[in-house]
């Protein structure tokens, strides 16, 4: 009985973190309708960020997390008005081969500046024992903190004026822009959003687990297989989906081996995305 | 539905199917012209221009944003490595791969193709993923993460050389031939017009599913015969060799380059890019991804319809007076210039389409 409490333990702490991943992610899809090749990028650098200034100068992860926010935020409002925003309404092909080579240049980047040896940031805070289950002070942390910023994005987006223009600017384009929201400030309001979040749950992640260059592409396709499995656009989706894809690994590692666990993921998302394109909860999807 | 007065009025010889054919030509003579370094880079330009004009066919004629060269490559290179490995004959094992590749193509389109847009484009990428997972764990038969050795062609470098060369330049002018065809046939008129409108297309009666499957198992078929034989040339694959994302958009990237749904823009496209490769980033190993995201930045912002799809003639003329702004769609459409000007019918409206619905479109 402990071990399955322990294995639904460990996959709800991951789940958090992936939930902080793809809610960005599936908000950049939602709203811009762009599939944002960078996000796993992002990630990472919001890692090495975080690893950086704690190797170096000292500082915890938990405050860095702002710094990695704000500077993330600055990066993707720039990236999104200088460049994604020009061809932001032409089809996929076009937005996804963009971002894809925006991509390259980023991971090249930080492939030169920190190399792609793994770093972890190792605080060592004990662990949280009830009973047989262990729960590390770190990733109980780290999943606290990704769940609040997932509610404060929720929040934001529900209740503050930004949130409602973006909300507009999802629901009908024109129409908000007839409103007076300046639609291209939004979707780069919309991106930078989504890169802090990306930069931010990158920090936490380090907390948890080796950062290197060479998992952006396997965190991205995290955030796709969250974004279907959940259903595109939505706080509240990416965060079931995400929860789901933390215990569906949880549990496929402890059975069949951690090895199977992305091709179980992969396999589930492609079985989705033909059966059910709109996810588990979405509403109809926006194509 | 009766298509024949409506296909584009492309038979009979145009020039740039000599310009072609002399480029053929000199890569095939580049054993008798060149030392083996020119001869590996024709090799590699064959190839690139194969895989493109593979991809232009569910890419570029039916606008699907394909990203699963790279699984297909990949598909094909384990067939045949698998295949040579078990004792057949090279060139049986790259049909035998040509075929299986096609044959699973056809099978996993039919199911994928379902899907639109985004969630075509995030599926065909999974795609990779699953196939690459499957090559890693399924290590009695692949031999997992630790690739597999494919024998070496007997007969010393020069002689391997040439036959991959020639095998990879028989691919080319395959697809080519194949290419011309759907260009003029029915089946590629169906293809543009899924292409613009689906719906409208399923409405006057085109078998619009069959169609899209034709499509996605010709831009397969052919990526498994160059992956089989690229196996064989360089007699060792790995799972994250063969499954590479970065060949993935390569691919898409040259076929833009060159021009989306032509029959010639994948080829000058694939040139292009592969000189480049070798003339520039070889001598800036470091940032070699970086300086390709550069192209592709630069390629999607400011050449989006590639060089085939440039006005040369308006470049050379002086600009014409300043008028108020055309649409976006006609003044696309009007820079579709040459071939499209020695047609003047109605009908190539079909061939002219798909651009005006890359300016019109919005969101797809």
């Amino acid at each position: 009985m402990e071990t399955y409490i322990q294995i639904i333990a460990n996959g709800l702490m991951l789940g958090a973190l992936y939930a902080c991943i793809a809610v960005g992610f599936s908000l950049v899809w939602g709203v811009l309708n762009v599939i944002n090749m960078l996000h796993g990028s992002f990630i990472v650098l919001g890692g090495y960020l975080a690893f950086f200034a704690w190797a170096q100068l000292g500082v915890s992860p938990f405050v860095m997390l702002f710094v990695v926010a704000a500077v993330l935020f600055l990066l993707g409002f720039l990236i999104q008005y200088g460049a994604i925003n020009r061809v932001v309404s032409k089809p996929v092909l076009l937005t996804l081969t963009l971002t894809f080579g925006l991509d390259l240049i980023l991971y090249n980047f930080m492939n030169v500046v920190f190399e792609a040896t793994p770093r972890r940031i190792t605080l060592d805070l004990g662990s949280l024992g009830i009973g047989e289950v262990m729960l590390p002070y770190d990733r109980l942390l780290a999943m606290l903190l990704a769940l609040a910023m997932t509610g404060i994005l929720y929040w934001v987006l529900r209740s503050s004026r930004i949130g409602r223009a973006i909300v507009a600017v999802r629901m009908d384009r024109d129409a908000a822009a007839l409103m007076g929201i300046r639609v291209n400030k939004v979707y780069a309001i919309t991106f930078g959003i989504s890169a802090m979040m990306a930069g931010a749950c990158g920090a936490l992640m380090a907390v948890v687990y080796p950062i290197t260059t060479n998992t952006t592409g396997l965190l991205l396709g995290k955030a796709f297989t969250i974004c279907v499995i959940g259903g595109l656009g939505s706080v509240p989706g990416a965060l079931v989906g995400g929860l789901a894809l933390g215990l569906i690994e949880s549990f496929a590692g402890t059975w069949l081996g951690a090895q199977y666990a992305i091709l179980i993921g992969s396999l589930l998302m492609l079985t989705l995305l033909m059966v059910r394109p709109t996810g588990l909860i979405g509403k109809r999807g926006y194509e | 539905m009766s298509t024949s007065a409506k296909l584009p009025a492309r038979r009979g010889l145009r020039p740039a199917h000599f310009v072609f054919l002399a480029w053929a030509l000199l890569l095939a003579a580049m054993p008798f012209l060149a030392d083996n370094y020119f001869v590996r880079l024709a090799t590699f330009v064959a190839m690139y221009s194969a895989l493109a004009l593979s991809w232009n066919f569910i890419g570029g004629y039916t606008g699907y944003p394909s990203f699963a060269t790279a699984a297909f490559v990949g598909l094909g290179s384990y067939t045949g490595a698998v295949l040579q490995n078990a004792g057949a004959p090279m060139v049986a094992a790259w049909v035998c791969a040509t075929l299986f590749t096609g044959l699973v193509a056809a099978l996993i389109g039919a199911a994928i193709l379902r899907m639109k847009g985004h969630y075509f484009a995030v599926g065909s990428i999974t795609l990779i993923e699953v196939l690459h997972q499957v090559a890693s764990l399924w290590s009695s038969v692949t031999g997992g993460g630790e690739g597999l050795n494919v024998p070496i062609l007997a007969g010393g470098p020069d002689f391997a050389g040439r036959v991959f060369l020639y095998a990879m330049l028989a691919t080319l002018l395959l697809v080519w031939a194949v290419t011309l065809w759907v260009d003029r046939s029915k089946l590629g008129f169906g293809l543009r017009c899924i292409s613009q409108n689906e719906d409208a297309a399923d409405m006057v009666g085109i078998q619009v599913n069959r169609y899209k499957t034709v499509a996605f198992t010709l831009s397969a078929l052919f990526c498994g015969t160059v992956g089989a034989i690229y196996a064989s040339w360089v007699s060792y694959i790995s799972p994250s060799d063969a499954f590479s994302v970065l060949l993935t958009l390569k691919v898409p990237a040259m076929a833009m380059l060159g021009g989306l749904g032509t029959v010639y823009g994948p080829i000058v496209g694939a040139a292009a890019f592969v000189l480049m490769e070798e003339t520039i980033w070889a001598h800036f190993l470091d940032y070699n991804q970086a300086i390709l995201g550069v192209v592709i930045v630069l390629l999607i912002l400011f050449l989006p319809g590639g060089f085939l799809k440039i006005d040369y003639r308006r470049l050379w003329r002086r600009p014409p007076p300043a008028r108020p702004a055309a649409p976006a769609a006609s003044a696309l459409s009007a820079a579709v210039t040459g071939e499209k000007a020695e047609k003047g019918e109605k009908a190539d409206k079909a061939a002219a389409a798909p651009l005006a619905t890359f300016a019109r479109e919005g969101r797809s």
